[in-house]
């Protein structure tokens, strides 16, 4: 055991110089792609309700245990990943993640709905809170001159996580089921689903591994025999802040609130993508003739292709605006998804039932600024705070998502419920809650208007407490 | 003070392919993603 810890320790995965930093990405994708499986947990869900004989709600625990897992771990264990480097993070993030479903897998077979809660809430959710912060520091330390690439590469993988795992998952509960000899068309059996998480969890394991042997800390890192990984790579002004000090300046709160605003926003529209189109092209009660139903324009399968369009927006915008932050600024590019958030929300409220295409076009710019914002934060919190604690930063601020995927949810489902039955909505009744999210939009954008540097008195005196003795870190560039 | 000598031309060419290896590693799985993704939103565009 105590060899295995020595390979995964941090001492031992200083890369040799002429490394390529283009390792270190893939590195991450491979387990920012895993992890983030768990936006195709929906799958399961009409399979496992019927497995279980149980409710809707009873089976979307599962995704809300494993989401408010994801923000406790990654706030409180982020300092420990730093502390112990990426690969030893990683590798934890792999066991929990694969032992989550194995033990998903027995509860499904047993009929214990409770071991699905423990493994892929629970553990699986630790896993991913780990595995989410785990390669953030690493590449912003090995992309000194691009965070907003690195981080955006990495934190794309989340969401493309789900574009795979959807399709995967659906294809192989359809294989086992035709095993046992289910009909088309039919819900997917338990024995299917448990084989599923099965194939996914060792899946999922070996892929991650992949990163867990590549992942590299920069040549010239200095790490400590305490708990220290003690040559970091200021930032331009130099400034070093820790975690617990961090947590102390406005400015860490004024990021909390934008990114919980910025989410909440998104998550208005994610939530509800489906039903919201066909609703908004529905024609109102008083043009149905009188004892039908209203119809819509949109049909189902239409209503899925456009979930489909806003998750390679939210994919795409994760990799393209954090890219483009490197560029024109974190503060500027945050004022853009908020301020032409706010923009493309009253339009959407006011104009996107002109046309479907419209309406798409509207809601996939707006999604992609929600990516955006997810994956421009590690980048901007480097900004302020510098390299040195950067991930329990980050752990900490992934706060602001448990939240606001309860928040957002809430409100929109409040403000929808009270306009009337689903089925029977139109576009008007979408507008109130379109609006709430301007605003909700508009109080992120103030927030991060009140950004600016950190005061000094919350710098941390790194050169004389862990003054590097090794050469400083070079950066050797390797085309791919 | 030590030179470093450079890299052979076999360490070029493992450090390569174990670059393109772990670049297709995800690369695969994600295009597959995408691809099925964009099938299921052209409907979209196709009705």
């Amino acid at each position: 055991m105590s060899r295995l810890s020595g390979v995964l320790d941090a001492e031992r995965i200083v890369a040799e110089p002429g490394y390529s930093r283009w390792l270190i990405p893939p590195a991450a994708l491979a387990i920012h792609l895993s992890i983030g499986q768990v936006y195709a947990f929906s799958v399961f869900k009409r399979p496992l309700q019927v497995h279980f004989g149980t409710s809707l709600t009873a089976i979307a625990w599962v995704f809300s245990i494993a989401i408010v897992m994801l923000g406790l771990s990654a706030a409180f264990l982020g300092t420990w990943v730093e502390r112990n480097g990426p690969r030893k993070a990683m590798f934890t993030s792999a066991c929990c993640w694969a032992s989550g479903f194995v033990i998903g897998a027995i509860g499904i077979a047993t009929r214990q709905l409770w071991l699905l809660y423990l493994g892929y809430g629970v553990i699986g959710g630790i896993g991913l809170g780990v595995g989410y912060i785990s390669p953030v520091s690493t590449l912003i330390k090995w992309f000194p001159d691009r965070p907003g690439l690195a981080t955006g590469m990495a934190i794309m993988g989340f969401g493309g996580g789900a574009l795979i795992a959807s399709p995967l998952a659906v294809r192989l509960m359809q294989a086992f089921d035709a095993v046992t000899a289910a009909g088309p068309g039919a819900v997917a059996s338990g024995a299917a689903v448990m084989k599923t998480f099965l194939v996914l969890g060792i899946a999922y394991f070996a892929l991650m591994m992949v990163g867990v042997l590549n992942v590299r800390l920069p040549p010239g890192t200095q790490v400590g025999s305490g708990n220290s990984l003690a040559k970091y790579v200021p930032l331009r002004t130099g400034v070093n802040i820790s975690a617990a000090n961090a947590i102390r300046t406005p400015q860490f709160w004024m990021l909390w609130v934008v990114l919980f605003c910025n989410v909440t926003a998104g998550i208005g529209i994610l939530e509800q993508a489906a039903p919201m189109i066909q609703d908004f092209f529905r024609a109102p009660l008083s043009a149905t003739a009188p004892g039908s139903a209203p119809t819509s324009t949109v049909s189902a399968a239409v209503a899925g292709g456009f979930v489909g369009l806003l998750s390679m927006c939210n994919m795409a915008g994760r990799f393209i605006w954090s890219s483009t932050s490197d560029l024109v600024g974190r503060k500027r590019i945050y004022i853009l998804y908020l301020g032409l958030g706010m923009v493309l929300y009253a339009l959407l409220a006011s104009v996107g039932a002109h046309s479907t295409a419209l309406f798409a076009t509207l809601a996939g710019v707006i999604l992609s600024f929600y990516g955006g914002g997810f994956a421009t934060i590690p980048a901007y919190l480097k900004d302020l705070f510098g390299t040195f604690q950067v991930g329990a930063i980050h752990g900490r601020l992934l706060t602001a998502w448990s939240c606001a995927g309860v928040a957002g949810p809430l409100i929109v489902n409040a403000i929808i419920e009270g306009r009337g039955k689903p089925g029977a909505l139109t576009a008007q009744d979408y507008q109130p809650a379109l609006f709430v999210m301007v605003g909700i939009l508009g109080i992120g954008f103030v927030a991060n208007l009140f950004v600016w540097p950190v005061h000094g008195r919350y710098h941390e005196d790194i050169s004389t407490e862990k003054a590097p003795t090794s050469a400083p870190v070079q950066f050797k560039k390797v085309a791919p | 003070m030590t030179t470093a000598s450079a890299p052979s031309a076999s360490t070029t060419q493992t450090a390569r392919s174990r670059l393109v290896m772990a670049w297709l590693l995800v690369g695969i799985p994600l295009a597959y993603g995408v691809y099925e993704t964009l099938l299921k939103a052209s409907k979209l565009f196709t009705g």
